[in-house]
């Protein structure tokens, strides 16, 4: 759907489909998975049809998520080469938190933070599907002391990456007029050459 | 409601008190090595209170029968041919839960209620409520759970909680023919003890001592070892076990630090667009796209 003809074109329907089975599964991990990180969190396991179902099914959908976002990662890892210029960005990151972004460095398709998110996230869904493997007692028998460092790294990072999504989520609600391209992949002319004026000049040829 | 001679002391996954009222006396089994004959009526009595029956393994050159602890073999004889002063040592250790006062298993269950101590040291897991993800066997020093294939639950030594409750000695200890394992109070089983190592130091075994490790608050399970300094020797009995500090991190205060941590992130967003606002598309840059269509 294009509400203006005119609205620039920022995901297609591969890419944004792509990021939703990320999105939905990284959901469902973070609920099961709470559910076994902490007392308080275990009532969620209901909704996965108990302990033992959530147990039986973690796994599984975390496999669908490594996969999933192997693909998105070779789709977006060449737009997320960091520069000079996100460097500098990110060092003036406390200024955009402040809500004056308008003296910011110009920004390509990404900016700095959003680069930096990427990579931190790689490296998250890297190490949490390693450690997952190790903790996947259904199919895998790994001494003790390599289970004991995988259940500590697995939870480590799992917190660490929740605290990221709620970032990443937030910001795109920040963000006025960024959700839609997440949705039907669209933003407008204005927000692209307010917020990622390098890419609004690359794609009108500017 | 458990059995009332059972009152709990703690609960997996649980963190508010366990009903506790009650005061009762700590158990514990005493297995004393050096009158263990290796007859294996402790197992035989195991399978047939327990009403479980292991598959037929088969022999792997020892007399290890079955081989390792598994969901249907709660306690197995673990036999060791050791040299000693030029003589050979056949020590029999009958390996199974130690029922530690600070267990591993319990500390490592997510599952509320799957893992039970009951105030007089049992503990027991719950099956109904386990989920089979094997933390219990991550958390245990002494590599005692074992998960069921058939049905993915863990299953380990109850101490014949049941038998306990009323008044009874565990069957293993009821059906050992030389009083090798004794049962009673843990205070009556410590002094029993002592006079057993008084009587192996008088026959030459300098070292001999109570297995009471402290590095797990103590068991409720203890031996009598000719050679204390050295458990090792009992097909690795653990030196000086303890719940490793991985599990601690993970499952200690690793779990609110980070429940706390990952709250302040969610809250603080909140807060920031609360007190900053949204960050709009400014309306000179709205306009300007307006002006450009008008053309």
């Amino acid at each position: 759907m294009i509400r203006n003809p005119k609205d620039l074109k920022r995901y297609d329907a591969q890419e944004r489909a792509n990021h939703w089975l990320v999105g939905i599964s990284f959901f469902l991990l973070a609920l099961s998975g709470l559910a076994f990180f902490h007392p308080a969190f275990y009532p969620l396991t209901q909704l996965f049809g108990g302990g033992v179902w959530a147990r039986i099914l973690h796994p599984f959908i975390g496999v669908v998520m490594a996969l999933a976002f192997l693909v998105m990662f070779f789709r977006f890892k060449s737009l997320n080469t960091m520069t000079p210029e996100d460097k500098e960005w990110l060092s003036r990151a406390g200024e955009m938190m402040s809500g004056d972004d308008h003296n910011m460095p110009e920004q390509g398709k990404y900016n700095g933070g959003q680069k930096a998110m990427f990579w931190a996230m790689a490296l998250s869904v890297l190490l949490l599907f390693v450690s997952g493997i190790f903790l996947w007692r259904a199919y895998f028998s790994l001494p003790v002391d390599v289970v004991r460092l995988g259940a500590v790294v697995h939870s480590a990072i799992a917190a660490i990456m929740i605290a990221m999504i709620f970032v990443h989520v937030y910001a795109a609600l920040w963000v006025r007029g960024t959700v839609r391209a997440m949705v039907y992949g669209t933003v407008t002319r204005a927000w692209a050459k307010q917020h990622h004026r390098a890419w609004y000049r690359q794609v009108m040829g500017k | 409601m458990a059995l009332q001679s059972l009152d709990i002391a703690r609960r997996s996954a649980t963190t508010t008190p366990a009903p506790g009222i009650r005061q009762t006396t700590e158990v514990a089994k005493l297995i004393d090595v050096s009158t263990c004959i290796g007859c294996k009526a402790c197992q035989a009595a195991c399978m047939e209170w327990n009403d479980i029956r292991d598959e037929v393994g088969s022999c792997s050159g020892v007399y290890d029968n079955p081989v390792d602890l598994t969901a249907k073999s709660w306690t197995v004889m673990r036999f060791a041919e050791v040299e000693e002063k030029g003589k050979l040592e056949w020590l029999i250790r009958k390996d199974g839960c130690m029922h530690c006062a600070d267990p591993g298993c319990l500390k490592a269950c997510p599952a509320p209620g799957a893992i039970i101590q009951y105030a007089n040291g049992i503990v027991d897991f719950h099956q109904e409520n386990c989920i089979g993800c094997g933390y219990c066997i991550t958390g245990c020093p002494f590599n005692i759970p074992r998960i069921s294939e058939a049905d993915n639950k863990a299953y380990k030594c109850t101490l014949c909680s049941d038998r306990v409750a009323v008044g009874q000695a565990p069957a293993c200890a009821k059906a050992c023919p030389t009083g090798a394992i004794q049962f009673g109070s843990k205070e009556q089983m410590t002094d029993y003890a002592a006079k057993r190592i008084v009587d192996l130091k008088s026959r030459g075994y300098d070292k001999a001592g109570l297995y009471d490790p402290q590095g797990v608050g103590g068991t409720h399970v203890m031996y009598v070892l000719h050679h204390a300094d050295r458990p090792e020797l009992y097909r690795g009995l653990p030196n000086d076990p303890s719940i490793s500090p991985l599990v601690s991190l993970w499952k200690g205060f690793a779990k609110p630090l980070a429940s706390v941590a990952m709250a302040a992130v969610a809250l603080g967003s909140l807060f920031h667009y609360v007190m900053k606002g949204p960050n709009e598309v400014s309306k000179e840059l709205e306009d300007e796209m307006e002006k450009e269509d008008a053309k």
